[in-house]
Order: C-alpha cells, then sequence, then structure tokens
C-alpha cells in the first residue's frame, strides 16, 4: 500500500539502532552488544531486502532539544500531510485494479462525484460523514426510532451510562476512538459512544461507503483525516468501523475490531450470525445482543489499557513455582466427563490452566479467546452473586460452537479468585458444580486462598537496574510438542507512570513502538527511540519480542547492558513469571490416543525455548 | 451475610438461625425469567443475600441458593436468574425444565416488559405439567410508581385469568421480597411437597462437612417462619 509519506513522517520521530561498523561505542559495550544481540540483529547490508528495513541513525548523543523539536516536525508532518487518502485494496487479484479506474468513474459519476483520485474519494468520505451529522443534528438524541429500525423490538436497559450521551455534542465527537458495529445491511448494531439508534444515520452512511467501495471489487480499509484515522473491517455479515485520533497504526486498530467481532461471536458463535443474515438481510442483532453492550464497552476498556491485547499474550499473576504446580492438580484432580478446561484466575489475571488432553490434544487455548475470558468474567459483576453457567465461544478455537462456561469466585465476598471451568456439555451444570467443591475443599485443605492473597505483581525495582522504568517481555513459543499458551511479562507501572493519564502515555508510546516493529512496509527489528521524558528501545528476535522504557538520561551504552542484566533476571526468575507445564488431565476413562502421562510431559519440556538464547 | 434481615409486616416473623433442627430439607427449583433490566439479578441478590446494588447485565444463567424454613419443613431454594437477551433463548429451557416455581418478573415502568412477560407465561404453559410448578407474575420496579405504565389492576387482571400468583416488588427498597419468598415457599410446599416424587429430599454431599457448609453455598442465608 502507498503510504510513504505517511511513513517517512514517522520515521522521523524515531532514530534506529545502527549498524555496529557505523558507530563507535566502548568496546566493552559492543562486545555486549554484538555477544547479546547476535548476527540477525544487524543484518548486512546484502540481508536488507529481506522485508526488513534498517534505517541508519542521527547521532547517537542526540539532544533533548533536538528530540523535541524532531517530535513537533513529526507532528507538524502529520498535520501537514493531511492525506484524506481512501485506501482501496483489490479484492481478488491485481486484475481487478485495471479495470478499477474506468468502472470507478463511472460510477462516480452516477452516484457523486468519486473517481480514483485519490483526495476526491477523501472529500467524498468527509462530505458524507459530515451530511450524515447534519442529519443527527435533526433527529436529536435518545429515543427516536429511526425508519432502519424495527419498532417495538428494543429493549433499552437503564444501566447503560455512555449509551445516554448526546451524539451531537463536542465532547462526543472528542472521544478519542469510537468503535461502530453495523450489519451489511447498515444497521446499527454497537456503538461506543452514544445510543445506535442516534447514529444510525452515521452508520447508514458508513455503510454506504462500504458497499460503494465493494460495488467496484474493491475493499474499503482506511480513511486518513486530518486528526482521524477511520478503519474498516468486514467479517461476514458485520461491519466493524474505527473512528481514532489516538494515532495508532492501521493495523493495530484494525486488529482491535477484530477483538470486538470475536466477542459478538463468543456471545452469539459465527454460525448463528451468518444464518441469521442468511435468513433476513435487515435483521435487528440487538436483539441478540441486548445487555451485552456492557461486555464490549468493557473489552474496549481493556483494549485500550491492556498491553495483553496489543501483544496478543497471556499476563499471568507471578506465582512460585510450587503453589503454581500444587494448584494445577488440584484442578487436575477435579475432573468430571465432558469438562476440557479448567482455568484459576486472580485478581484478572491467570494462575493456572489445565486442559483435558484426548478431547483437544493437537490445540491449546489462543491467547485471544482467554482475554475474551477474562473480559466476560470482569465485566459481569453479576457473576460475584453465585455460581455462573452460560453458552460461550472460543472464536478462534472454533467460531461454530459452544463450550458452557461455569464461573464462581472461590473467596466470596472479597470476590478475586475466580474459578472457570469449560464443559461441552450443556446438561454438566451439577457436575461441573460439584468439581468446583472438590477444588474448593482440597484449596482450603492447602490453604492455597490466602497464599494467592499473597501473590502480586513485581516491582521494576526488582530487577536492580536503576535507570529502567518499566519493560514488557513476551518470549516466543518455540515450536515443539509442548503448546505453550503465548504469555507475556511486565512489572506494575509505578512513578512516574502512576496516574492514569501517564499510564496511557506510556501505552501509547510502546503501541508506536510496537507498530514499527510491526510495520508491514518497512519492518524493524530494533528501535532506540528517544522522547521528550523517557527512552525506549523494542527490540525483536526470533526468541522474544522485548519493549524497555527508561530514564531520559540514559545512554544507549547503558541500555543495552540493562537489557543483558533484565533479560539474565528474567532467566532467572521465569518459573515465577510464566506458567511453565500447563498440565492435562483425561476425562475419558482410558485414554487411547495419548500415553503420556502428566509427569513425562514435565519431563519432555525441560527446553521448552524459553530464553534459551542466554 | 443473613444479619440484615427484611421486617415482615404481616405478622409473620424471620429470624437469623443458621441452625435448624431435624426437620427435613427439600430441594425447590426456581427459576426466574423477564426481559433484561426489569430486575431479575436484583431480585434474586435480595432472596439470597438481601443486599441491592446495582448488578452488571447477566451473562447466562446465575445460581444461587437460599434456604427457607417453614414449620415443619426445610425449603433449599435453588435460583435459576435467567438472562433475558434472547440470545439465550435456545438454552432457557434448559434452566426451566423441571422448575417447582417460576417467576416472571416485568417492570410497572416498561409496558414492553409486560408484553414479554406474557410470551414468556405463554412459552411456560407450554412445558406446564399442572400442579408441577408454582407460576408467579411480578411487577417490580414498585418505587417507580410516578413512571407506572401498567396498573396494578392490569397486572392482577392478568394473573388472575391464568390463576397465578401475583405481586408487586420493590427491589429497590425491599418492599414485598420476604412476602413473595414465603408466599411462593408456602405454596410450593402445600402444591408440590406432598406430591408424590413432588420435592427431592436434600442431601448435603459427603465430601463437604458442616463447617465448610458457609463456603459452598456462600450466599445461603437462613430464616425461619414463626407460626
Ligand atoms: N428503581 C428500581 N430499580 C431497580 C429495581 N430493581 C432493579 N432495578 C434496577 O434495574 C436495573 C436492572 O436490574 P437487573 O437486576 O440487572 O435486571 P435483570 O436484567 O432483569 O437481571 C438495575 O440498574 C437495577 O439497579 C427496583 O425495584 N426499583
Ligand atoms: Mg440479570
Amino acid at each position: 500500500m502507498e503510504r510513504d509519506n505517511h511513513q517517512e513522517g514517522e520515521a522521523q520521530g524515531v532514530k534506529i539502532c545502527d549498524s555496529p561498523s557505523e558507530s563507535n561505542p566502548p568496546a566493552d559495550t559492543l562486545a555486549t552488544s554484538l555477544s547479546l544481540l547476535g548476527n540477525h540483529m544487524f543484518p548486512d547490508p546484502v540481508e536488507r531486502n529481506d522485508g526488513t528495513t534498517v534505517v541508519k541513525e542521527e547521532p547517537a548523543d542526540l539532544h533533548l532539544s533536538d528530540v523535541t523539536a524532531q517530535e513537533q516536525s513529526l507532528d507538524a508532518e502529520h498535520v501537514s500531510n493531511q492525506v484524506k487518502k481512501l485506501e482501496t485494496e483489490a479484492a481478488e487479484n491485481s486484475e481487478c485494479q485495471n479495470n478499477e479506474s474506468t468502472e470507478t468513474t463511472e460510477r462516480g459519476t452516477e452516484d457523486a462525484a468519486i473517481d480514483n483520485d485519490q483526495s476526491d474519494s477523501g472529500e467524498f468520505v468527509v462530505t458524507m460523514l459530515a451530511k450524515a451529522k447534519l442529519e443527527e443534528q435533526g433527529i436529536g438524541v435518545k429515543g427516536r426510532s429511526s425508519p432502519l429500525l424495527e419498532a417495538g423490538t428494543q429493549e433499552s436497559p437503564a444501566f447503560m451510562s455512555h449509551r445516554d450521551e448526546d451524539v451531537t455534542a463536542d465532547s462526543w465527537r472528542q472521544h478519542r476512538k469510537h468503535v461502530f458495529v453495523l450489519s451489511e445491511a447498515g444497521k446499527p448494531i454497537y456503538s461506543r459512544y452514544g445510543s445506535e439508534e442516534a447514529l444510525s444515520s452515521t452508520m447508514g452512511v458508513m455503510m454506504a461507503l462500504v458497499s460503494f467501495v465493494q460495488s467496484s471489487d474493491n475493499i474499503i480499509r482506511s480513511v486518513y483525516s486530518e486528526e482521524h484515522t477511520v478503519v474498516f473491517l468486514q467479517k461476514g455479515p458485520l461491519v466493524l468501523v474505527c473512528v481514532s485520533s489516538s494515532r495508532q497504526s492501521e493495523q493495530q486498530l484494525r486488529g482491535e475490531l477484530l477483538y470486538v467481532y470475536y466477542q459478538i461471536i463468543s456471545m452469539l458463535t459465527q454460525a448463528s450470525i451468518s444464518r441469521i443474515f442468511e435468513h433476513k438481510k435487515n435483521y435487528d442483532l440487538r436483539r441478540l445482543l441486548a445487555g451485552s453492550e456492557k461486555i464490549l464497552d468493557g473489552l474496549l476498556n481493556l483494549v485500550d489499557s491492556d498491553p495483553s491485547f496489543l501483544l496478543a499474550a497471556i499476563h499471568c499473576l507471578p506465582l512460585a513455582s510450587s503453589l503454581r504446580d500444587s494448584l494445577s492438580q488440584i484442578l487436575q484432580k477435579a475432573i468430571t466427563p465432558n469438562l476440557v478446561f479448567s482455568i484459576l484466575i486472580a485478581k484478572n489475571q491467570l494462575l493456572t490452566i489445565v486442559q483435558e488432553k484426548t478431547v483437544i490434544e493437537d490445540t491449546r487455548l489462543e491467547p485471544a479467546d482467554v482475554h475474551l475470558l477474562l473480559n466476560l468474567i470482569g465485566a459481569s459483576s453479576a457473576f460475584q452473586a453465585g455460581e455462573i453457567w452460560t453458552p460461550i465461544c472460543l472464536p478462534l478455537f472454533n467460531p461454530d460452537c459452544y463450550f458452557y462456561a461455569y464461573i464462581s469466585y472461590l473467596d466470596p465476598p472479597e470476590c478475586t479468585v475466580c474459578l472457570l471451568l469449560l464443559s461441552t456439555d450443556k446438561e454438566a451444570f451439577y457436575a461441573v458444580a460439584e468439581c468446583k467443591r472438590k477444588i474448593e475443599e482440597a484449596m482450603v485443605a492447602q490453604n492455597s486462598l490466602s497464599l494467592i492473597a499473597k501473590a502480586q505483581s513485581y516491582s521494576v525495582s526488582q530487577v536492580g537496574v536503576s535507570d529502567l522504568r518499566h519493560f514488557m517481555y513476551k518470549p516466543f513459543d518455540v515450536p515443539d510438542n509442548y503448546r505453550q499458551l503465548t504469555q507475556f511479562t511486565s512489572p506494575e507501572m509505578e512513578a512516574p507512570y502512576s496516574s492514569e493519564g501517564e499510564k496511557m502515555r506510556l501505552l501509547d508510546l510502546y503501541r508506536y513502538m510496537h507498530s514499527r516493529i510491526h510495520s508491514t512496509s518497512r519492518p524493524l527489528k530494533l528501535i532506540y527511540h528517544v522522547a521528550e521524558r523517557e527512552t525506549l528501545l523494542a527490540w525483536v528476535t526470533s526468541k522474544f519480542e522485548l519493549y524497555t522504557c527508561f530514564s531520559p538520561l540514559v545512554t544507549k551504552a547503558c541500555a543495552i547492558t540493562a537489557i543483558t542484566k533484565l533479560l539474565r533476571w528474567i532467566k532467572k526468575e521465569e518459573d515465577r513469571l510464566f506458567i511453565r507445564y500447563p498440565p492435562k488431565y483425561s476425562t475419558t476413562p482410558n485414554p487411547s490416543k495419548s500415553s503420556r502421562g502428566g509427569k513425562s510431559d514435565q519431563q519432555d519440556s525441560t527446553d521448552n525455548g524459553f530464553l534459551s538464547l542466554l | 451475610m443473613g444479619e440484615n434481615l427484611p421486617r415482615v409486616p404481616g405478622g409473620a416473623q424471620l429470624h437469623s438461625d443458621t441452625l435448624h433442627g431435624p426437620v427435613r430439607t427439600l430441594r425447590v427449583k426456581m427459576v426466574i425469567l423477564g426481559s433484561s433490566g426489569v430486575g431479575k439479578s436484583s431480585l434474586a441478590l435480595r432472596f439470597v443475600r438481601d443486599e441491592f446494588k446495582n448488578p452488571s447485565p447477566t451473562v447466562g444463567c446465575a445460581y444461587l441458593t437460599r434456604v427457607v424454613h417453614l414449620s415443619d419443613v426445610t425449603l433449599r431454594f435453588e435460583i435459576w436468574d435467567t438472562a433475558g437477551q434472547e440470545k439465550y433463548h435456545s438454552v432457557t429451557p434448559l434452566y426451566y425444565r423441571g422448575a417447582h416455581a417460576a417467576l416472571v418478573v416485568y417492570d410497572i415502568s416498561k409496558r414492553e416488559t409486560f408484553v414479554r412477560a406474557q410470551v414468556w407465561l405463554k412459552e411456560l404453559e407450554k412445558q406446564y405439567i399442572p400442579g408441577s410448578t408454582v407460576m408467579c407474575l411480578v411487577g417490580n420496579k414498585g418505587d417507580l410508581d410516578q413512571e407506572r405504565q401498567i396498573s396494578v389492576q392490569e397486572g392482577q387482571a392478568l394473573a388472575s385469568d391464568r390463576s397465578l400468583f401475583f405481586t408487586e416488588t420493590s427491589v429497590l427498597s425491599g418492599d414485598q421480597i420476604s412476602e413473595l419468598l414465603l408466599g411462593i415457599a408456602h405454596r410450593v410446599y402445600e402444591c408440590i411437597g406432598g406430591q408424590q416424587g413432588g420435592l427431592s429430599e436434600w442431601k448435603e454431599t459427603p465430601l463437604i462437612d458442616l463447617h465448610h457448609r458457609d463456603t459452598f453455598t456462600p450466599f445461603a442465608s437462613c430464616c425461619k417462619v414463626g407460626p
């Protein structure tokens, strides 16, 4: 995709680590960095066409004032760019593209002034969106049904605060990230802020836009305006739209929309959604999602505040491995036919996860599915008032079928330790509830709850590197028969990142680094970014992905030494920081497929790839 | 948990009492149905913990228990609080099948929830074996009298037509909640308790010894009704 202007603009704000031949760091640092970084970190010029771009950098000891100026120039660039670009992509193959210009032009003269000129397309979008705004002002805020809606099918529960927002107000427009979900027929399904009803004309326009572009065999993917990035994602009969001023990359925003889609699937299944819309194109899906908006709201808040989503990895609660093992064993012993996953959660973080081995031998839970489950638990405090039994789909595991989830807190009234048991049998409630009693009993006997209560996230000061303020470390799963759950570890965000605003600012910096590392056009392996109030270093190797945040005065040499220390520390602590050996159980009397017991599983996994780099 | 028991105006008294004599304990399956937002989860919470807080929307079904002592029997209510969302309709029969008591709740300030309640009643009647389920129509949010869209008479008339137990409640203020539960307890015991195979006896699972009981039915509180 042609987005080079934009990319260049961003590139000016970052500095990319030089290749060793081009700078002269002290010998000891170089030695360290070379042995530490390995060859893949500094590709030879010949290797550079593997899709990786390493840009030569500005002097290493850049002054703060320069940096500020640079950041400003980035902003200026951003603004002056004002690329109201309508990016389209040939849906099938490039041949379509040949016809594109003629076809689009024809349609353009018919409907509105749209042609292949990108700025004109942009104008079109902006005009259309603006028009929608005007119409809404006529519609007013709440309660009025629009012609798009079926009358009387609406249940509007009283508990939705954001739903009552005045969509004509400036404050509505100023939300950092809007998310809309609509059906292909243009019917509103969900809006993060304001009621979908009041927004039906905006959604209608969005859909008009999507189908307009579609009619020429293209897929609308994104629209850039001065302050906003609009990203579209079509999944089956659903269209998801994000309007963001967060400066995140299109890729990241699309990833977030995908989470929203998956959360909807987790409640309804993909199969039933397609069935519904095949049957009735203008079905009002809100009838099925009524009451679930809070779950989507909660998801979007988590996506903004929890880096697990960005990293597509699980953050487990650090725990002495002996305690984690004993908890796993408790789960392993409390089983019943058709039970497939047993998951223990504390303070919204994973403690352990145990899975049935014959039913799902070759699969594992995807991080995204776990995120959806954690969000479901977090979003519904109603769970605290009893035992829950609910159908739930794990979209990455199987988007078309339901599991039945048993959810119960083990430590009322505090309700911080939560047990989640997944069964494939919808009639199994009493049997599964009985497993919980056994688990509860064993945990009482072993005093597990008070031990869990002591577990907590760690402080970065434990690493013992003075300039290091925060980090996120995600080891890569090494493809072995062990099939680890993708995880990451990260300390508590402490001063100067203790306020909500500062936390968000650090996350935004991480998101920025992440977008550079994962850029589709120019992925990078190492970024050393001197920001105004901190210095960040992001580094991806075949073994791990690492984001670090240092105080602003750190030198590059210091940062590299610090990272060496950090990696050693993680290696030392990995048994505590990660779920190392997720055990399995068998609920079938004679496990025919797998002869390996839990014991040998553990022995097999002594080298599961964690940090074998060091 | 069960300390703040409501005062019952109608002469009956509720005692906080966790000890019970050698009376039988019978299991009563009770299901709460109705549109989302009418106050089903709040009602269930009042039943088992006598508190009111703003709940999040229910996902699937919540299972709660509450023990009620009548003069000659103890009833252990196993309450299924269902989600009103249509997406769960396919699984809801699972929850109301075999129920001894079914509460259909509407919000007196929202007519569409009353319309919906009638749909629920029809649905229940399909499954209904006469004499096996005590059905009850509940008009909730009685405190919202100013915004009332369904009169007491209208609710009463619908209930009388189908010979259902009817009451208006306010989960917010606690009004009529314990009366409702006791009313159901008496009816269930009278109508079903005597029948062959009507109510099954509840035995604590041998796994759990007595002092763990509070943990495993965490929110159950007990009350005794004097004659
Ligand atoms: N005013 C008033 N509000 C209530 C009453 N009962 C419940 N609510 C509120 O109605 C909303 C929905 O309640 P909830 O129990 O979640 O309803 P459910 O969807 O039927 O389970 C919540 O905001 C409750 O606080 C009541 O008696 N009076
Ligand atoms: Mg509820």
